[in-house]
């Protein structure tokens, strides 16, 4: 197998671990507002990825800094490009990090609202547009000669990444609830998982109208064959996770949301493939696997990284999440950092 | 107004943004691991009461360090694709492997920090900010060695096929004697910087709340000014040491360091000068003479080469052009950043003076210096940045390629604009919350001790509870 094929399969595993993991904090920081119904609840949810939203979010910065070293046509062309969408996603992503860290710091009622809506559009935002993203690299965009982006913003919101941008929210919703309903106790769980079940009904729709979709749009395409056979996958995953959280079986139902984001991205990638980037003017202007590359030095250098380094990662994520593996409630919760009362007397 | 202009001012002003917080974040981490380490042998409960109170204090902070770090990797696609395409194949590969070997450990492991009390064990737990940590120093250095290609490209060879940078010895990149360097003076300023916080903190608290924890604050005052010193005598040594490097490497640098435009034998160094700075008669200066020579060489009767020699050395070599950098701004950031890392390094000198025997610091001008203190070391920081990134240019990547072609081409100076605006009030507003913030955690002192709740006569209803929770 080339370096180029293998890179290419790696820079596809990133933003699967990145959709899988931080899908579901996204989709719990969307429905915090309306799962919730205080703010002891609110904390549940949002101390329910505590610990771990900071590390599912280092697989995006690898899944760039990866696609920088590997394909830095890639990274050049999809970042210029895709200018104005990033932009909202980071400045998304700034609001919603500094709001789990500093919401619980301040006691007003008024301070801790404010911050509830950032987490609520900084996870709506980047859920959206991720998919939005993923629509067009897979649609294909006006790239020239050059591999330069030449299209416009509006471009960008056509119909089928605009559903793109539905599948992936609608996706991360589901896995979201079956988070929660997976993470906490009492009344919580109990409404993630009625909501999960309608959320999840959507989903599928919505998932399968976009997968559908890519077929049309990729007609042509070397692997849509497999394309087709992953995306299938994906559907059934979806459909195995909604009855298990019909039958309460709530472990379950998780590790199917999570194989149904795994392997809907997979799919995309590899109707993609050998493309990256399809160009919409001309398929010889396209960035492929091969012409957006680095040098084979540099890629078996970063192979020899990854293969190191990433189970490592895998390992003490996993180890992160093993040991906050119980479920959480409310009365879980120490009392508020800084109780309104006394400001003095906070326990930390 | 065009879009490589507003591409460079977004650049300079995020990058500074990023790295108020990046070097407070690096030294905390290690000082509030050893405050932790200080309890865990001790079982004094004033060192855990401090590691709480400046652990708060490193989790605002590391939260903004890691929210305006995203901007940064995603801003060279975005604004400098060209440059991207040109140097990805050596660039990207240090900032991947920054990802996956450090990011990925700060965040996790700081996640199992932040939450972890009472779930693991007291040595695991403090093993954890000792590896979030390390993880801090590996992510400096691989980011260090990024630069330093952008200052002096090595291990690596021109493809004209390809029209791009391509790496031929990752081990040269990494072992770049300019990243070498710029990490030790980096890490030290880092020290510096949170000894500075802490020592600031704890003298305001001293000073405002003399009768408030003012044991457990006397040891943060003392650890505070102990690792500013030494931080600071680091410093001043690898400052000294990068300064060779950088006359070998980038000799237009240094010359424009102090203005000299005529290559000199026995070279001064002015501590300040009233005048244009543009190569006529200076109206008046204070000098330390040989003093550049000796930076710039290691003897003070070394010859420095001046702006216009160096200047016309490059024409011959990269042909005819303008190859002088901003000259005021590089004279004046370069004095400024060794100024105020001086003032803090006096300051610290101070402090432990005024508390000998059972003193403590009272009266306005302690509260003032507790104040600036903090800020000296930021301006340092920030001064030196400046300093590095606007004396290498018109080069984004020293002799390679001019800044000029590494901006987006497609890219619009509409879309750039709505980027810096942004960015610029989004961190403009964080900047106001985190400060008061900060004000808010440091007014309040020492947070009381949780019930414990590991004790053995904790009921099953407490061990189930988390000892933190946002």
């Amino acid at each position: 197998m080339h370096l180029t094929t293998i890179w290419f399969a790696l820079i596809a595993i990133l933003w699967i671990g990145y959709f899988v993991l931080e899908g579901f904090d996204f989709g719990v920081g969307v429905v915090m507002p309306f799962l919730a119904r205080d703010d002891a609840e609110r904390r549940v949810l949002i101390n329910s990825i505590g610990p771990v939203w900071d590390g599912n979010e280092v697989w995006l910065i690898v899944a760039g800094g990866a696609t920088f070293a590997a394909f830095p046509e890639w990274y050049a062309t999809l970042f210029s490009g895709f200018y104005l969408p990033l932009f909202l996603i980071l400045v998304a992503l700034i609001f919603r990090n500094v709001a789990f860290e500093l919401r619980g710091k301040r006691p007003e009622a008024t301070w801790r609202a404010a911050w509830d809506r950032a987490i609520f559009f900084g996870s709506l935002v980047p859920a959206l547009l991720w998919g939005v993203a993923f629509g067009n690299i897979v649609r294909g965009v006006a790239l020239d000669r050059d591999h330069e982006y030449v299209g416009s913003f509006l471009d960008l919101l056509n119909p089928y990444a605009l559903l793109g941008g539905l599948c992936t929210l609608s996706l991360f919703v589901t896995h979201g609830l079956v988070f929660v309903s997976l993470k906490t106790r009492g009344d919580v769980r109990v409404r993630a998982r009625a909501s999960a079940r309608k959320a999840g009904v959507v989903a599928a729709v919505i998932a399968v109208a976009f997968l559908g979709f890519t077929y049309l749009q990729r007609r042509g395409a070397e692997h849509l064959g497999w394309f087709a056979l992953l995306a299938a996958l994906a559907a059934l995953c979806l459909v195995g996770a909604l009855i298990a959280v019909r039958a309460g079986r709530e472990g379950w139902a998780f590790l199917g949301t999570a194989g149904t984001i795994a392997l809907a991205v997979a799919s995309l990638f590899v109707s993609l493939f050998p493309d990256v980037m399809p160009s919409s003017l001309d398929p010889a202007f396209s960035l492929t696997t091969t012409n957006a590359a680095s040098t084979p030095y540099t890629l078996g250098i970063m192979t020899w990284v990854a293969v190191v380094f990433t189970p490592l990662v895998v390992l003490y994520q996993g180890f992160t999440y093993h040991v906050f593996r119980r479920r959480l409630g409310v009365d879980d919760l120490p009392a508020s950092p800084t109780p309104p009362a006394e400001p003095v007397a906070s326990a930390r | 107004m065009n879009t490589l202009g507003v591409a460079r001012w977004q650049f300079g002003i995020t990058t500074v943004y990023h790295f108020l917080f990046v070097p407070l974040t690096i030294g905390l981490a290690f000082l509030v691991a050893g405050l932790q380490t200080a309890h865990h042998r001790s079982r004094d409960e004033q060192w855990l009461r401090l590691t709480n109170f400046f652990g708060k204090l490193f989790l605002i902070n590391f939260a903004m360090g890691v929210v305006t770090g995203i901007v940064q990797e995603f801003q060279f696609g975005m604004n400098w694709s060209a440059y991207s395409r040109f140097v990805g194949d050596i660039f990207g590969a240090p900032l991947a492997i920054e990802g996956l070997l450090a990011f990925f450990l700060e965040s996790t492991f700081l996640g199992l920090w932040i939450f972890g009390r009472g779930r693991l064990s007291a040595r695991l737990h403090l093993a954890t900010i000792w590896i979030a940590a390390l993880g801090s120093l590996l992510s400096a250095y691989f980011i260090l060695a990024a630069n330093s290609f952008m200052q002096h490209p090595v291990g690596y060879r021109f493809n004209p096929e390809r029209r791009r940078a391509e790496l031929t010895d990752i081990v040269a990149v990494l072992t770049n004697r300019v990243a070498v360097v710029t990490f030790a003076h980096t890490i030290c300023s880092a020290f510096l910087t949170a000894g500075a916080f802490v020592l600031g903190v704890a003298i305001w608290q001293l000073a405002r709340h003399p009768t408030r924890d003012a044991a457990a604050f006397r040891k943060a005052v003392k650890l505070g000014a102990a690792v500013c010193l030494v931080a600071a005598a680091g410093v001043a040594a690898s400052g000294d040491a990068q300064a060779k490097v950088m006359t070998e490497v980038q000799p237009m640098k240094m010359a424009a360091a102090e203005a000299l435009y005529d290559t000199r034998r026995h070279a001064g160094f002015s501590l300040f000068t009233v005048g244009t700075l543009g190569g006529q008669e200076e109206l008046y200066s204070v000098r330390v003479p040989g003093l550049l020579s000796y930076l710039a060489t290691g003897d003070g009767d070394g010859t420095v080469d001046g702006i216009r020699d160096t200047e016309a050395a490059y024409r011959a070599k990269y042909g005819p052009g303008d190859y002088a950098p901003n000259i005021p701004l590089t004279y004046w950031t370069f004095r400024l950043m060794i100024g105020v890392g001086m003032l803090a390094a006096a300051a610290a000198a101070w402090a432990l003076w005024a508390i000998r025997g059972q003193r403590l610091p009272s009266g306005k001008w302690a509260v003032a210096a507790a104040i600036v203190l903090p800020l000296t070391p930021l301006l340092g920081n920030s001064f030196g940045w400046i300093f590095t990134e606007m004396g290498r240019q018109p080069w984004i990547v020293f002799g390679l390629m001019p800044t000029a072609s590494g901006v987006s081409p497609s890219v619009s100076l509409g879309e750039v604009l709505v980027s810096l605006i942004g960015f610029t009030l989004v961190y403009g507003v964080l900047a106001v919350i985190e400060v008061r913030l900060l004000i808010d955690v440091i007014r309040r002192g020492l947070p009381p001790l949780p019930a414990s709740t590991g004790a053995p006569g904790a009921s099953a209803d407490d061990k189930r509870r988390l000892a933190f929770a946002y």
